[in-house]
């Protein structure tokens, strides 16, 4: 293992990302307020509560899988994008490091700073309501699990775009729409029958739900099944990249 | 492959590389090279001649097709941990992290190459490349002639053996032109193989111990730079006459004599490696005629000349 490559990488991302901390800690704080401000407070007064929680409460978590997985996938996108645009990626190219390490610090970086973008949530949440967590080991793992599968997959559209357009558009078409539709400010049982089930196809259903029993206990799908989906997640994206650096895919000409 | 290999194995050993790129361009052919350790070798080509490409397959850059490359006797493809730590590169084209600084940057590739923090390493390096006054510079903030020079600064951050410098000088003024063959002057003594490309000919003749000529992919030449010189160098005498002529006569022409413009000199073209040069009947001539000379000299060919000539002879 060439550490210090990792940590050179490791490093340079979080210093790039503390040069601009302000913005970055701030637009997701804002919104997040807002969503309370909306949701949380004017919705949440008409709704008592979903399954024994406050509505405002009950939105806490699916708040924070959003920020988490947009975060985790343009960090981790942006972070090879950059360097493929500005050319610097010739660098990290020719350098002794294997693509596993090249993965772990890339994605190991954008994961640390979507988990501390969560967390902040977190925090910036408990002023508007207060948040028990019934099984904060579960929550961190949850946590940790979602935002490196995100990372993986904002990485490989990060390889894969060859423009800023690309590189917004699975994000904007594909993933901010699944976690809406995903049981973010919802229960799926609150949907009808047959949208429940097809509900079952969204991904992000299954982390939502395995985040939010790690708060209250309460969820859509039995906890084992988040668990077991979130893993199958980051499998099949440890298998596109790996398929992807098999390849020399679009990194080596 | 142990450690004998590696300490007397060639610095760079390729044989039969080919490259294609994805849109069918086949930009190697065939391609063996053998480079030495601890020389200069200066590698020409006209523009699109495939420098950067082959560069580009020994550093980790582009997959090659075909062929084997071997670094220090360790193949680039199975044991690129090895070969890479090995490689400096400066790559032809201008690119840096904008906001960064120059100690950061230059910084970040030692580590990146997998070598623990050495501050005073990092500090000789930018004070030979006249840096050290901008370390707490932004990059962005940077002239293109410094910027060159901290690209060869991160080259050079983790103390490689072997030294890849793409065009450096290109777009470089006179001052960094002279800082950088002094660092690689210095580099060189200290045992480090420097392959460069360069279309400034003149620098290959300076700096150069071989010469490798690359054309539509293919090496068609590598020679030792003297032996180049000497095997394809022609010589012309200039004889300085006491006083202009206006015409030369038919007899000295037939001889292949030119008259410079001014009138005042006569050129003789020659091969310096053939039996008989012709130089005594030529005397004997001009002596014949009452020409009266002032000086003479002799002039060899530049590399300019000869490569011009070699890449023409094959079209
Ligand atoms: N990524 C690529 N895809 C397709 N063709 C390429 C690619 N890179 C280079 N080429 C082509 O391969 C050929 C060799 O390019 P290369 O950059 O190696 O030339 P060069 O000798 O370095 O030229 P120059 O002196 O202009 O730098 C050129 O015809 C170029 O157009
Ligand atoms: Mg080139």
């Amino acid at each position: 293992m060439n550490f210090y490559a990792i940590k050179a990488i490791y490093t340079f991302e979080m210093a790039r990302w503390w040069r601009t901390v302000t913005q970055s800690i701030i637009s997701p704080v804002v919104s997040t307020s807002l969503y309370f401000v909306v949701f949380g407070a004017a919705i949440g007064s008409r709704i008592e509560s979903v399954e024994g929680v406050s509505y405002a409460a009950f939105i806490v978590p699916g708040l924070i899988m959003l920020s988490l997985l947009q975060q985790s996938l343009s960090n981790a996108s942006f972070a090879i994008y950059f360097p493929k645009f500005a050319g610097t990626v010739y660098e990290i190219l020719s350098a002794p490091i294997s693509h596993v390490e090249t993965v772990i610090s890339f994605v190991g970086a954008a994961a640390t700073k979507s988990i501390i973008l969560a967390l902040i949530i977190l925090v910036t949440a408990n002023l508007f309501v207060e948040i028990h967590i019934q099984h904060p080991v579960w929550m961190v793992v949850f946590l940790v699990l979602t935002a490196v599968t995100f990372s993986l997959i904002g990485f490989i559209i990060g390889i894969w775009a060859d423009g800023f357009e690309k590189l917004q558009l699975i994000p904007l078409l594909i993933v901010t729409p699944l976690a809406f539709l995903g049981g973010t400010f919802y229960s799926i049982s609150m949907l009808p029958e047959t949208w429940q089930t097809v509900a079952l196809f969204n991904p992000v259903v299954y982390l939502v739900s395995g985040f939010r029993w790690s708060f209250y206990g309460v969820a859509d799908v039995d906890i084992a099944i988040s668990l077991g989906m979130t893993l199958v997640f980051m499998a099949v994206a440890l298998a596109i990249i790996t398929w992807i650096f098999k390849t020399g895919y679009k990194l080596r000409s | 492959m142990n450690i004998q290999t590696s300490t007397t194995a060639p610095a760079v050993s390729i044989t039969s590389l080919d490259k294609t790129y994805d849109t069918g361009f086949q930009a190697l052919r065939g391609v063996d090279l053998t480079i030495r350790r601890g020389e200069i070798f200066a590698l020409l080509g006209p523009n699109g001649a495939g420098k950067t490409t082959l560069i580009g397959t020994i550093c980790g850059l582009v997959r090659p097709t075909g062929g084997q490359i071997l670094v220090g006797g360790y193949d680039v493809l199975t044991e690129f941990r090895k070969t890479r730590a090995m490689i400096g590169l400066v790559p032809q084209e201008l690119t840096t992290d904008r906001f960064e600084t120059v100690w950061a940057t230059v910084s970040f590739t030692r580590g990146l190459f997998g070598k623990p923090r050495n501050d005073k390493v990092i500090e000789k390096i930018l004070r030979d490349l006249s840096l050290w006054d901008k370390r707490n510079e932004k990059l962005i903030a940077l002239s293109g002639g410094m910027k060159r020079r901290v690209l060869i600064a991160k080259a050079l951050s983790h103390e490689p053996s072997i030294l890849f410098l793409d065009e450096p000088t290109a777009g470089v003024d006179v001052e960094l032109r002279r800082d950088m063959w002094n660092v690689v002057r210095e580099l060189r003594e200290g045992g480090v193989t420097i392959i460069l490309t360069t279309h400034y000919i003149e620098e290959a003749e300076e700096m150069a111990d071989r010469i490798g000529v690359i054309s539509n992919g293919q090496i068609i030449l590598v020679e030792e730079k003297a032996e180049l010189m000497r095997k394809l160098g022609r010589k012309y005498l200039a004889i300085q006459l006491q006083e202009p002529i206006a015409e030369l006569p038919g007899d000295l022409a037939a001889m292949g004599l030119t008259l410079a413009e001014t009138g005042d000199e006569l050129r003789y073209s020659y091969d310096s490696q053939s039996d008989r040069t012709g130089i005594a009947n030529l005397m004997a001539a001009l002596n014949a005629r009452g020409v009266r000379i002032k000086d003479l000299s002799t002039h060899q060919s530049s590399l300019e000349d000869i490569f011009i000539g070699l890449l023409r002879d094959r079209t």
